[in-house]
């Protein structure tokens, strides 16, 4: 009667000769692909990203680089850069707040109340994914340009919003609106109000419980949508362009500066411009890595 | 406190027509432990709700003591209200979480933040989770995630606590001990305490009173034994405990089971026809030939904790009816047995 490390030899002998002996059958899992097929999809996948989103990266810095740091950052300094930065900044603060007041709003009566068009509301939520930029953009002409709808009445009371400040912010509005609350609904959806009930039967009063107990239970899904939401409202293009009239050092943010200078061959400006951009969608992608694995920690949390 | 509920009446937009509530009236003393049981959709969590404020009846009143409470906000009525999946904050601590109702309170009610410390360390005691002050919902279990609710709606000094299922997402074994336990904790406390179950076993184990609803109504208020010995209705009889029933009809002054004369006095003088419900410890399983004997046939045999049961086909009128089977008599599937009924409710046909 052998032991049980002869027993392990033997089988460790077996394995390591091949399959003949049949008495171990090495499998893939059932679910499993190949060695071949395993090593061309991952080939693919990375050649794939390395192809279309890190060499387009890494090109952004070496043009914005190749004249020079000195070339870099009076490129940067330009009075026209400056405002372009101000401006996409100005237009982010306005923004990103207003859309998480409406996105907040929009979420809470969609996922908390039972009313009437609430799936009307729902596709309106989403409307700004499904239309071209452009086609928005075009919207606010129509609506607010000279010729458009209220152009007479703003005339007369001297409000200007196409190829001015208010109408980059109307449109970028409109565009990053459905990123905080398309994050928001399901999360609040699911979380249902029973945590608002027992708020309100501990005698917290609306607002109480609004503060102490709903926020504080979307915050991170929040904090991601603002994120999403901040990196598009700085980032638009089509309609802002539409709206803005390019004017320059007033109305053109950094997108629209890039293009501006790209168009007048000044390719070291524009791609120093677009660094920053670039630096920026960097950022946001770290920062939402690190919210993903605390966001996913809670949603483990709550699971069981 | 007292409660007095009077005629409720709550129906849902978009409901299928019947209202959820339909005229619901019920007394509930002070200090007692009364269970709301039924069926799902009987209305049970809706009346709980309704108590507590966070539903508003279309019709009808409801007193706390002697105020009209109808009308309060879920904030003025001061109800202690306990969910079955718990809704604890999960960005809270425990200690937190039992302290959040006193830390939302205006400065003039709220206690010193010692004195607020003081009762959340009593409270964790209670529930016996002493060293537990600091963790999160995420890291208890379920049982454990369940006191700490009840502690945090015993922190406010509600003058009702009301439970909605509060057992329904634990397992059997914790259910058992948290059934005690809680009977324990009204002891102690003596709040008047509502509680909504669709368990029989633990709405009769549990409660002073038990109040049993049906499609929107209460079918009968009583103590657990009037409820499981005097069933009010067909109802009320199949739904707490076991039973099963049997055709029968009076004539000549007596039972009748088909061709059998049953030996159950009976006090009605007109021919009737109802229904004779039975537990399974109405109906013997005897010999064939032996008096009073009715044949029947067995159509199963399960066992069930220190009892075996049988299952029986009565003269081929009625569907099978649990019986509880002697251990020592020797029974199979098929057999051809007499059953002798002692007793049983009836009930005339509607």
């Amino acid at each position: 009667m052998p032991d049980a490390s002869t027993i392990l030899q033997q089988n460790a002998h077996v394995a390591g000769g091949g399959t003949t002996a049949g008495t171990t059958r090495r499998r893939a899992p059932v679910t499993g692909e190949g060695p071949v097929a395993r090593a061309v999809l991952i080939g693919v996948a990375i050649a794939f990203l390395s192809l279309f989103l890190l060499l387009p990266l890494v090109v952004v810095f070496v043009e914005a680089l190749r004249a020079g740091a000195g070339a870099y950052v009076a490129a940067l300094t330009e009075p026209d850069a400056v405002a372009a930065i101000q401006l996409t900044l100005m237009v982010a603060a306005i923004a990103v707040p207003l859309n998480l007041v409406f996105g907040v709003a929009a979420a809470w009566a969609v996922a908390k109340f039972e009313f009437p068009g609430k799936s009307f509301l729902v596709s309106l939520i989403d409307l700004p994914f499904s239309v071209s930029p452009v086609v928005a953009g075009l919207v606010y002409v129509l609506l607010f340009g000279a010729q458009g709808l209220f152009g007479g009445w703003m005339r007369e009371n001297g409000v200007e919003i196409i190829f001015a400040v208010p109408g980059i912010v109307l449109a970028t509005v409109f565009v990053t609106f459905p990123f905080i609350a398309r994050e928001l609904i399901p999360l609040m959806e699911e979380q249902g109000t029973g945590d608002e009930e027992v708020a309100m039967t501990l005698g917290a009063s609306g607002l109480q419980t609004f503060w102490r107990v709903t926020l504080p239970n979307i915050r991170f899904a929040l904090l991601y949508g603002v994120l999403l939401c901040n990196a598009r409202a700085m980032g638009e293009f089509g309609a802002v362009a539409v709206v803005s009239g390019k004017i320059r050092g007033y109305t053109t943010t950094m997108p629209l500066h890039v293009e501006i200078l790209y168009n007048e061959y000044n390719s070291v400006a524009a791609f120093a411009v677009a660094s920053v951009l670039a630096l920026l969608a960097l950022v946001t992608l770290v920062a939402k890595v690190f919210l993903e694995s605390r966001y996913s920690d809670e949603l483990a949390a709550r699971s069981h | 406190m007292r409660i007095s509920i009077r005629n409720i009446v709550k129906a849902f937009e978009g409901g299928l027509g019947r209202p959820a509530l339909n005229g619901v009236s019920l007394d509930i003393r002070s200090g007692e432990l009364v269970a709301l049981l039924g069926p799902s959709g009987s209305g049970k969590t809706t009346l709980l709700r309704v108590i507590a404020g966070l539903e508003v009846a279309q019709s009808g009143t409801l007193l706390f003591g002697d105020e009209d409470a109808s009308d309060m906000s879920v904030q003025e009525r001061k109800v202690g209200f306990v969910f079955q999946h718990y809704a604890l904050f999960r960005h809270l601590t425990v200690a937190d979480n039992i302290a959040f109702g006193l830390n939302v309170r205006d400065r003039a009610t709220r206690p010193p933040p010692a004195e607020i410390r003081r009762r959340v360390d009593d409270l964790l005691e209670l529930v016996q989770l002493a060293s537990y002050g600091k963790r999160y919902p995420a890291q208890l279990s379920g049982g454990q995630r369940q006191r700490v609710a009840l502690a945090r709606a015993l922190a406010v000094e509600p003058r009702v606590l009301l439970l909605d299922e509060p057992f329904g997402a634990l397992d059997a074994q914790v259910r058992r001990d948290l059934r005690r336990w809680l009977r324990d904790i009204h002891h102690r406390t003596g709040h008047t305490t509502v509680f909504v179950t669709h368990d029989q076993e633990e709405a009769l184990e549990l409660a002073d009173r038990v109040a049993v609803l049906s499609g929107g109504k209460v079918e009968q208020v009583g103590t657990p034994d009037e409820i499981y010995d005097t069933p009010a209705s067909p109802f009320v009889y199949r739904f707490v405990g076991e039973s099963g029933s049997v055709p029968v009809e009076f004539r000549d002054g007596r039972m009748w089971l088909g061709k059998y004369a049953l030996p159950i006095p009976t006090d009605f003088e007109s021919s009737q026809a109802g229904d004779l419900f039975l537990r399974p410890q109405d109906v013997e399983i005897v010999e064939r030939e032996a008096p009073d004997a009715v044949a029947a046939r067995i159509v199963g045999l399960r066992r069930s904790g220190a009892t075996r049961r049988a299952e029986i086909s009565i003269g081929g009128v009625s569907g099978p009816i649990e019986t509880v089977a002697l251990p020592q008599a020797v029974l199979s599937v098929g057999e051809e047995v007499g059953v002798r009924i002692r007793k049983g409710q009836f009930f005339p046909r509607a």
